[in-house]
């Protein structure tokens, strides 16, 4: 397997940022209470670790060691505090929504940990591929537990999609349950715990089967040689 | 130490505090140019938000003035909740006084203060209210929000001679105000600090006419 395949694999599933490096959490369990909302922070954090990745993979030759770590926090700042200007002027009412998550982007541990893990000591097509799937890992976690949470507690999906995508987004709204009460849990602060709880156990449901699977392969074929 | 081994140290320092310096610069200039390509575009933001917010309460026929610039702060912690200058938007119509908006507070909401924009007719009827920002619990106290229940619509048309003093309070608490399911303190909050608002305006509605607009405006909650 090429290492941009294992990039990808990594990013998207055996080292995602929310399931197993379990970096990031704040925002993660704050703002995953509607699927829009998971949808806006992931998109930002993606777009932040494309950007800061692909910066410091430039720059990995030119600085020193003893201040690689002020740099990648000056590069990191820099990038969210643009970002963040963006949306306040092209995504308002769901930058207004989000809030102070967009700027707490800087304080996302998997940031400077993918700077520092990988993007300094790969070059800028790989850090570029990383930032992206890395993102768009964590980004799938946050839409995933949004999704939870948004259908059991307010039993819609995509509210508010207008947002993110315009006026004519309005009708993407799913209403799930018709006249739903709502369950509180989900939408309160531990509903997310119990949510990204469940989705980390399942996800570890399935490694472990996949182990199963290709150890009893490995076994049938061994019993079959012999 | 030797002294070429202290000088060593010393060129080292500062090539890496020109390096470090040199970030600073770049990063710098990557967010003076995100902030001078927004500006424009942010300002017009925020004020496209509050018209709207303004205009949800005020029907634009109804005055020919720009609400966003007929601007005033007042203070008074008593009746408006903060002591932090809230702002009163004029709407007017050919120069005569049409309604007053008023960002109240209130500061006895279940997580924090509730910010409000209360629309008062000139002759002291509400226009309507609308909440701009709370943090009261999802699902039980957010229903004063009118993204989720038309709770708040229950002040239109009201004053403080309609109902009267006493029954601006919930039903339950024997007054004249629809309560909420599972929340109590939010809408008691929302009553009493809509009525303290209409009691300011009453006290003070010359002066929130007349006094002229303020040049430069400071940002503001809504």
């Amino acid at each position: 397997m090429s290492s941009y395949q294992q990039t990808i694999r990594d990013g998207m599933w055996n080292n995602n940022v929310a399931f197993v490096q379990l970096l990031g959490l704040c925002p993660l369990l704050a703002v995953s209470n509607t699927v829009i909302n998971a949808l806006g922070l992931g998109l930002a954090t993606t777009l932040t670790l494309v950007a800061t990745n692909v910066i410091v993979s430039m720059i990995r030759n030119i600085v020193r060691p003893e201040i690689r770590i002020p740099v990648f926090v000056l590069i990191i700042a820099s990038v969210v505090t643009a970002i963040e200007l963006a949306m306040n002027a092209w995504f308002h009412e769901l930058y207004k929504i989000l809030g102070i998550f967009i700027p707490l982007i800087v304080t996302n541990c998997s940031i400077i940990a993918r700077a520092e893990a990988f993007a300094s000591r790969n070059n800028v097509g790989l850090s570029f591929i990383d930032g992206l799937f890395m993102g768009l890992g964590f980004t799938a976690v946050l839409v995933l537990l949004g999704a939870m949470r948004e259908g059991l507690g307010f039993g819609t999906l995509l509210s508010q999609a207008h947002l993110m995508f315009g006026e004519g987004a309005r009708g993407m709204t799913i209403v799930l349950f018709e006249d739903y009460k709502g369950f509180l849990l989900a939408i309160l602060p531990p509903g997310a715990f119990l949510g990204l709880g469940l989705l980390i156990a399942l996800k570890n449901v399935i490694d472990k089967r996949a182990v199963e699977n290709k150890t009893s392969a490995i076994h049938n074929q061994a019993t079959a040689i012999s | 130490m030797t002294k070429s081994n202290a000088m060593l140290i010393v060129r080292n320092m500062i090539i890496s505090a020109l390096l470090l310096g040199l970030f600073a610069i770049s990063g710098t200039a990557i967010v003076a140019y995100t902030f001078d390509k927004t500006k424009l575009r942010i300002a017009e933001n925020e004020r496209g938000t509050i018209v709207k917010s303004l205009h949800a309460l005020i029907n634009p026929n109804e005055h020919d003035n720009d609400l966003y610039a007929d601007v005033i702060q007042v203070r008074n912690e008593a009746l408006l909740g903060v002591d932090e200058p809230i702002n009163v938007y004029r709407a007017r119509m050919k120069n005569q006084p049409v309604a007053a908006i008023i960002n109240s507070s209130s500061p006895e909401g279940y997580s924090g203060n509730i910010d409000l924009l209360v629309a008062i007719q000139v002759d002291g009827t509400l226009a309507g209210v609308r909440v701009v920002r709370h943090r009261e619990t999802p699902g039980l106290g957010d229903g004063i929000d009118i993204e989720r229940s038309n709770w708040i619509l229950g002040f239109n048309g009201k004053s403080l001679t309609n109902p009267n003093e006493k029954s601006w309070r919930v039903k339950r608490d024997g007054g004249a105000f629809d309560q909420m399911t599972g929340a109590t303190i939010t809408p008691r909050a929302i009553i009493k600090a809509v009525k303290k608002t209409l009691r300011y305006y009453a006290d003070n509605k010359k002066m929130l006419f007349e006094t002229p607009a303020i040049k430069a405006k400071t940002k503001d909650k809504t």
